[in-house]
């Protein structure tokens, strides 16, 4: 078998050079739902953050009970659990939000991104390795989300955050908080994203 | 007709290197002087009663549009082309002639920026992206319309139209389709043919459509199906809405001479690139157009649909293309 990365590995990876939205484009519905503002964005990425660290552990603890023909419905009902506690706690605390996110918090389960690192990184690797790596994959991933968010937010609404930063007479984009927005917003900046690493390789 | 000229401005490999054997799908007509930059020389000569009547109702707002959408739509495609590392193609007047197609879909009143993005767009989402002329999905000029459209719906909208200083009192009255639409009332017949009326820059006089659409149709440069079958749609349909509610040919003639259907039908939707290949496909591209047309006019939130219309049929174009591909002699059902 081969080498497996170390923690550290694990977790820088997660951030740019394996980020999950820019280079795996994975998890890309909530990308593309949730990101017409950046609040929205930094919650979902917040929600991730949780259920990916915590499938991540429990997942790397039963590694070795874990039989390969059952191992994706184990996957499956680990992140239920926690996405359960995350929805319930989001409705509970930040009730309007949880009512912005709609269907994208219970959606997470589904998201090939969590169920992705379980498969690579939890069901072979200790514990701290795990935690590393879902904490560098979430932190690329909501470096992903607001990166989206920001670009919609700034130029659909002028405000970042909820607070305005461009003058009052900015014309909102308004097409760039609706859904054609966010496509626009993530195959530019996946574009950028792709030249900018291909100039770099070039260079190297 | 369209599609040969697409492909006689690659440039012949025979010039090169002397005489080769030269293999290609049909057809094989083979024209020199059919190209893409006498097409669009075409196009322009057919937009020029379209651009007279709208600097002569809107006078500097037209001009300012017009000024500006070309400006920057040539601008955005020498920027964007460089960006892919491509060759820039200023000189087959491509750019111009959806910076002259947006410019005249534009309202009179709409801002500046409005002008600016709406070419950026055009150019760059609607036509770069995908590849450059020849590539595009979508009516470059169209994309570029909705993209304004959409965003700054408050200062771009039906009831944005109302407020352009013309030279004609009529133009700051509300557009024929808006009043028809809210308030159910019909505008002059001879004006709407005229053009005296509000409405986009370019769109108000059917009669100069008319004028630029048939010389385009006799040039080739427009295949004449899909005005042909998109008129006669939106007539039937109309006709159909006059009977029944007893209009006595008012409707039809509102509906047929009072938007963007006449500069939609010979400018917008003939765009050789977005509309099929085939003359059945260009006949459903057409129908379908219409029939998108009323549907939005009468049964949306807005007055006019042509844009849509004509985004809508891009979209299915490839199906369309797919279904009517032409048999090959011999071959069974």
């Amino acid at each position: 078998m081969a080498e497996q990365p170390t923690a550290t590995e694990r977790f820088v990876q997660g951030i740019l050079p394996e980020n999950p939205v820019y280079r795996q484009l994975l998890g890309l519905c909530p990308a593309l739902a949730v990101t017409s503002s950046m609040q929205a964005a930094v919650t979902m990425a917040g929600a991730v953050l949780f259920v990916l660290l915590c499938a991540n552990v429990v997942t790397s603890l039963i590694r070795d009970l874990l039989k390969p023909h059952l191992r994706i419905v184990i996957f499956t009902l680990t992140i239920a659990t926690f996405v359960t506690i995350a929805d319930r706690f989001l409705a509970a605390y930040l009730y309007q939000m949880s009512k912005t996110l709609g269907p994208y918090i219970p959606l997470i389960i589904v998201n090939c991104l969590i169920i992705c690192r379980c498969e690579v990184c939890a069901s072979k690797q200790s514990p701290l390795t795990a935690a590393a790596d879902a904490v560098g994959q979430s932190l690329g991933y909501g470096l992903a989300l607001a990166s989206i968010a920001g670009v919609r937010e700034i130029l659909g609404t002028g405000m970042f955050f909820g607070l305005r930063v461009l003058p009052p007479s900015w014309p909102d984009w308004a097409v760039m908080v609706l859904p054609p927005g966010a496509f626009i917003s993530l195959g530019l900046l996946l574009g950028g994203v792709n030249w900018y690493s291909q100039r770099n390789a070039k260079k190297n | 007709m369209a599609q040969q000229a697409a492909i006689s401005q690659k440039p012949d490999p025979d010039d090169a290197q002397g005489p080769s054997l030269h293999v290609a799908p049909s057809p094989h007509i083979h024209d020199r002087a059919f190209t893409t930059h006498r097409m669009m020389v075409d196009v322009v000569l057919a937009l020029t009663p379209a651009v007279a009547m709208a600097v002569y109702l809107f006078r500097w707002s037209a001009l300012i549009h017009i000024t500006l959408c070309v400006g920057v739509c040539l601008l955005s495609e020498l920027i964007f082309t460089r960006m892919r590392g491509r060759k820039a193609t200023l000189n087959d007047l491509s750019a111009v002639v959806t910076g002259l197609i947006l410019a005249l879909s534009m309202p009179a009143t709409a801002p500046w920026y409005a002008a600016v993005i709406a070419s950026a767009a055009a150019i760059g989402l609607g036509k770069i992206i995908f590849g450059g002329l020849g590539m595009n999905i979508f009516n470059p000029a169209m994309v570029g319309r909705a993209f304004v459209m959409i965003s700054f719906a408050g200062v771009m909208g039906a009831g944005a139209y109302e407020s352009a200083s013309g030279m004609v009192d009529v133009i700051s009255q509300a557009t024929p389709m808006n009043a028809l639409k809210q308030s159910g009332t019909f505008a002059m017949v001879p004006n709407l043919f005229l053009g005296l009326t509000n409405g986009s820059i370019g769109e108000t006089s059917a009669l100069a459509c008319l004028l630029g659409g048939i010389y385009l149709c006799i040039r080739r440069t427009a295949s004449w199906e899909i005005p042909a079958a998109m008129i006669a749609t939106v007539l039937l349909i109309a006709g159909a809405a006059d009977i029944v509610g007893h209009f006595g040919g008012r409707l039809v003639l509102q509906h047929l001479l009072g938007g963007a259907l006449f500069f939609g039908a010979f400018f917008i939707a003939t765009d050789p690139v977005s509309s099929p290949l085939s003359s059945r496909g260009k006949l459903i591209f057409g129908a379908g157009s219409g029939a998108l047309v009323m549907l939005l006019r009468m049964f949306s939130g807005y007055p006019e649909g042509v844009m849509f219309a004509v985004l809508l049929m891009n979209a299915v174009t490839p199906l369309i293309n797919r279904w009517t591909i032409p048999r090959t002699m011999g071959e069974g059902f």
